[in-house]
């Protein structure tokens, strides 16, 4: 099964990840119409490689959420509940010590902030869509799924009428996948050695993701500033540090933007 | 805590975190962005990410180390150079965790 995954992922990442955020400006624009169910087999397809990215930490927050004294039941209930995997760590962890409800809720809503970024990211592609439509995609818009549709949307060489097939396809992908291996974590339990450090590959998954972009200046300056206000807060509770550091690296991608516009500064692999 | 007041935890953990994802989507037509929000919100992912990597290779212990004994931190340059050449998500985490299994072993042999 993962090697059947790895093999597809292998075949399809190379092109899906290549213009990650930087800006393709529409010289060799297309505009293909592709087929609803085209697009969400490519969501599929383009969603595949970080979700087995993602596979050892959903193994891992399993394996966590036991230790913290959750009945099996819920620590999976709470993959499909909350679907936000860095929230689901601190959460865990917070109830296993007894943490007060209102404490939790709290926490969760700070470490989640970041997905009304996103939200609002994606709220004009989807506007012309249903109420069901928006509420599913909603529902489905994790760090690793907003991704691959934002870039997606950012897309100009392919028509914009089918592209929520494409962000369903992913939003499910990644969804069967944290599941899946939530549920390998609570059944393998203890199996899983902390000296694997699997838990490193969530960092390396967002690497992979982000550093492609970093030939861009304003996206240079932006994860340069959040990485460095990012470990300056590092200390502050319920993750503000991370919220404030990337609230920072915002401002900054914007000011140099605004001041030297969005061009190439040294383009890798070109 | 009794297992209804666990699930009352959950539940209101999700609906914080529906809620979240929902809001803009569902007020965005009382709500409109300005140009300069939507140039703001390109810059998210970016930000948001850079901000959990950069402790996580730098602070791996909660403490802030840049020496050579902090294989996560080796590991992470390693990946980040591969991710650059190749563009590739897996070949990343692939060379980044036997990076830092092979620095793991390495540091754990040193007197």
């Amino acid at each position: 099964m993962m090697f059947v995954i790895f093999g597809l992922a292998l075949s399809s990442s190379h092109c899906y990840y290549r213009p990650i955020l930087a800006d393709e400006t529409a010289q060799h624009r297309r505009s293909a119409s592709p087929t609803r169910s085209a697009e969400f087999r490519s969501g599929i397809r383009a969603e595949l490689p970080i979700a087995v990215g993602v596979v050892p930490f959903g193994m891992i927050y399993g394996v966590l959420a036991l230790a913290a004294g959750l009945p099996p039941m819920l620590a999976q209930g709470m993959s499909s509940i909350v679907f936000a995997g860095s929230s689901q760590f601190i959460g865990v962890q917070l109830i296993g010590v007894g943490t007060p409800l209102a404490v939790l809720w709290l926490t969760t809503f700070v470490v989640n902030l970041r997905h009304m970024l996103y939200s609002a990211s994606v709220a004009p592609h989807i506007r012309q869509l249903s109420r069901l439509w928006r509420a599913v995609l909603a529902y489905l818009l994790t760090d690793e799924a907003y991704v691959m549709a934002a870039l997606h949307y950012d897309d100009d060489t392919v028509s914009p009428r089918h592209k929520h097939f494409y962000y369903l396809g992913a939003g499910l992908t990644l969804w069967t996948v944290w599941q899946l291996s939530t549920a390998a974590g609570i059944f393998l339990g203890a199996q899983i050695p902390v000296s694997w450090a699997l838990d490193f590959t969530l960092a390396l998954t967002f690497i992979g993701l982000i550093v492609p972009a970093l030939g861009n200046r304003p996206n240079l300056i932006a994860a340069l500033t959040a990485g460095v206000v990012a470990v300056l807060t590092f200390s502050l509770p319920y993750k503000l540090g991370l919220l404030l550091a990337a609230l920072t690296g915002i401002v900054a991608g914007v000011l140099v933007e605004t001041r030297f516009g969005r061009s190439e500064t040294h383009g890798a692999g070109r | 805590m009794s297992t209804t007041q666990l699930w009352l935890a959950v539940i209101g953990m999700g609906l914080i975190t529906y809620g979240i994802r929902l809001v803009p989507i569902a007020l965005q037509d009382r709500l409109p962005l300005t140009s300069r929000m939507r140039q703001a919100l390109r810059y998210v992912p970016v930000a948001v990410l850079t901000a959990i990597i950069v402790p996580e290779l730098l602070l791996p212990t909660g403490v802030l180390d840049v020496s050579l004994g902090n294989a996560r931190l080796l590991a992470g340059v390693l990946a980040i150079g591969v991710a650059w050449r190749t563009k590739n998500v897996l070949l990343t985490i692939g060379a980044g965790m036997v990076a830092l299994w092979l620095l793991q072993v390495v540091l754990a042999s040193l007197p």
